[in-house]
């Protein structure tokens, strides 16, 4: 069973415009007031950004498979490695795609989800549904690269259970208009969530990573980092609401969200809450916004090490932190390469 | 030969003038004192030599090896041999010690048309210079400074020192913060580097420091102005007698 899109493209009454909460930093009615022209068929050449990481792969070409569905599911039983890729090439159109992926108790799935965006003015629109079994754990890589005037949403709806283990790393590098959304039901009860997101923006872009996490069973935990960059006239979202229902006590949530402003007319908007209904829980949160720190960049200046050299060592350093908690090591060091990318690519 | 030769300096900071008229020369080889009371504008000169911005040269010159220092940037100055200890080193998160160093010296090197020094070749001078400062190579994989003593950080200036083979050294306030052990260690890590061609500086508000590091002149330093010059034996009579004569003069 799959929830209905939050967002449907076929319909423009779902759009959602800033005055809905949840939107009022990433306006998509502003961008889209009708339902998008869908976008034509594409056949997807296998392979894809971590082809090198193996496993099996589900690639949506324009929002369908090889086989023409615009939903698929999967089952992990074992340890696998799933590359699921959402592949656009389309210019002024816009697609769908939905996937539910269910790992099995005591299964473990490294999910490597990428949006891989080409054309122009396109409109991509995923669902995915994730369920995590008894002590499944479930490692998620979100890839989000689109275009400069793209519009991309993709939301997730994760369902864990008892001692199942789900750990997240979200790396975004924008769009006209890119969000990522992800939706947590925590039972506690020995599982634990690492909830991460990265973004890095030049230009005109816009990313927005929101998440809501919702405990409803004792002794849960969530560890929650999310760091990024913002130069030019980017603009950079961060939404986090760790919810700790009445009765789930001892919960164990800490959430961070930490970014750098490189120029004068780039934004960030910062939105970190916690409502908690519990006793004895441990919940923290953290956000700062703020510059490269002068002193720093001198003394390294002092030397010997050039400026723009020393900022981006310095920048490169404090979005590392991220990913270091990337348990895998071939996933980090590809994260890595991409991010000297995409920092490369910002001067 | 001179290596470097401050005439009339005059430096303002948020346009308040701190250096007022400063004249010193450092030839290479010895090492000289800058002893001076508190706001006398110590850290200015060293911040000023260094090239930090907000410390505005508004007369005067400085010459080093022939050049003019102030026109330089912080990193040029350092490639070309200026090295400023300083007197709070800065915690660098999420650059592991090795990182920053191996940054340091291969910047150097490019500036100066040197090729870079290979991870192997790195490493060796590394593990040399650490074990002669007794730093444990395992503190090099941390972030730079970012929870160290302060004994440790100093010594990790004078790691940094003999790596980088600076010639002309500013020691800004190196004692503070030390005890007797820590500053014995980097009191023989800075005399090591002690050469013919190789001039130091050495700022320091109190004497202690020159027990260890023997300076060959001592300026006395006071409202911005050089206002007394001698020998070693300057820095004992300072000891005893403190600023105040310089003081009521400068009053």
């Amino acid at each position: 069973m799959t929830a209905p899109f939050a967002i449907d493209l076929r319909n423009a009454e779902t759009f959602p415009t800033r005055r809905v909460e949840d939107w009022k930093w990433s306006d998509l009615r502003k961008f889209l007031r009708a339902a998008p022209e869908p976008s034509p068929a594409l056949a997807v050449a296998p392979g894809g950004p971590f082809a090198a990481l193996g496993g099996e792969e589900i690639a949506f070409g324009n929002g369908r498979d090889s086989a023409g569905a615009s939903e698929v599911g999967y089952v992990a039983r074992g340890r696998e490695t799933l590359r699921l890729r959402f592949v656009t090439d389309a210019s002024g159109t816009g697609h769908q795609a939905r996937a539910t992926v269910e790992v099995e108790a005591g299964a473990a799935l490294l999910l490597l989800e990428t949006y891989e965006g080409s054309g122009s003015a396109y409109v991509a629109n995923a669902g995915l549904s994730l369920k995590l079994g008894k002590g499944a754990r479930l490692t998620r890589i979100v890839l989000l690269d689109d275009q400069a005037d793209a519009l991309s949403i993709s939301a997730a709806e994760v369902a864990l259970s008892e001692g199942a283990v789900f750990e997240q790393t979200v790396l975004a590098s924008g769009a006209r208009l890119q969000r990522h959304e992800t939706r947590v039901a925590h039972p506690g009860h020995g599982a634990s969530v690492r909830l991460d997101g990265l973004y890095v923006l030049g230009g005109e872009r816009h990313a927005d990573l929101t998440t809501v996490v919702e405990h409803a069973g004792v002794g849960g935990e969530t560890r929650q980092l999310t760091k990024g960059v913002v130069s030019g006239r980017a603009r950079g979202v961060f939404q986090g609401r760790i919810v700790v229902a009445h009765g789930a006590d001892k919960t164990d949530a800490r959430m961070g969200h930490h970014a750098l402003i490189l120029s004068d007319r780039a934004e960030v908007d910062a939105k970190p809450e916690l409502e908690i209904y519990a006793d004895d829980v441990a919940c923290a949160h953290g956000n700062t916004i703020g510059a490269l720190d002068e002193n720093a960049l001198f003394y390294a200046r002092a030397r010997g090490i050039p400026e723009p050299e020393a900022r981006a060592m310095l920048t490169e350093a404090f979005l590392g932190e991220v990913l270091d908690r990337i348990e895998d090591e071939r996933v980090r060091e590809f994260a890595r390469g991409w991010l000297g990318a995409r920092l490369e690519a910002l001067s | 030969m001179t290596m470097l030769s401050i005439q009339n300096l005059h430096v303002s900071v948020a346009d308040k003038p701190i250096i007022k008229g400063l004249s010193l020369d450092v030839p290479a080889g010895e090492v000289h004192a800058v002893m001076g009371p508190n706001g006398a504008g110590k850290s200015t000169l060293s911040y000023t030599l260094a090239g930090r911005g907000g410390y505005e040269a508004t007369g005067g010159s400085v010459d080093y090896l022939g050049e003019d220092l102030l026109a330089l940037e912080p990193n040029e100055r350092a490639s070309k041999g200026v090295f400023l200890s300083f007197q709070y080193p800065l915690e660098i998160p999420g650059v592991p010690a090795l990182t920053f160093v191996r940054t340091a010296l291969n910047a150097q090197r490019k500036a100066r048309g040197e090729g870079e020094l290979s991870a192997p070749e790195f490493l060796k001078l590394v593990k040399q210079k650490a074990k002669d400062l007794r730093i444990d190579f395992e503190m090099l994989k941390r972030p730079l400074n970012v929870g160290f003593s302060g004994g440790e950080k100093k010594r990790m200036e004078v790691l940094q020192m003999a790596i980088l083979e600076p010639r002309l050294l500013i020691l800004d306030e190196t004692d503070s913060g030390l005890d007797i052990d820590a500053l014995r260690i980097v009191s023989d890590g800075v005399n090591a580097l002690r050469a013919p061609d190789r001039a130091m500086l050495v700022i320091t508000h109190y004497q202690r420091l020159l027990d260890y590091i023997k300076p060959d002149r001592v300026h006395v330093l006071v409202a911005g102005r050089i206002v007394d010059s001698g020998g070693p034996e300057l820095a004992l009579e300072l000891e005893r007698s403190g600023y105040d004569k310089y003081l009521a003069e400068a009053a």
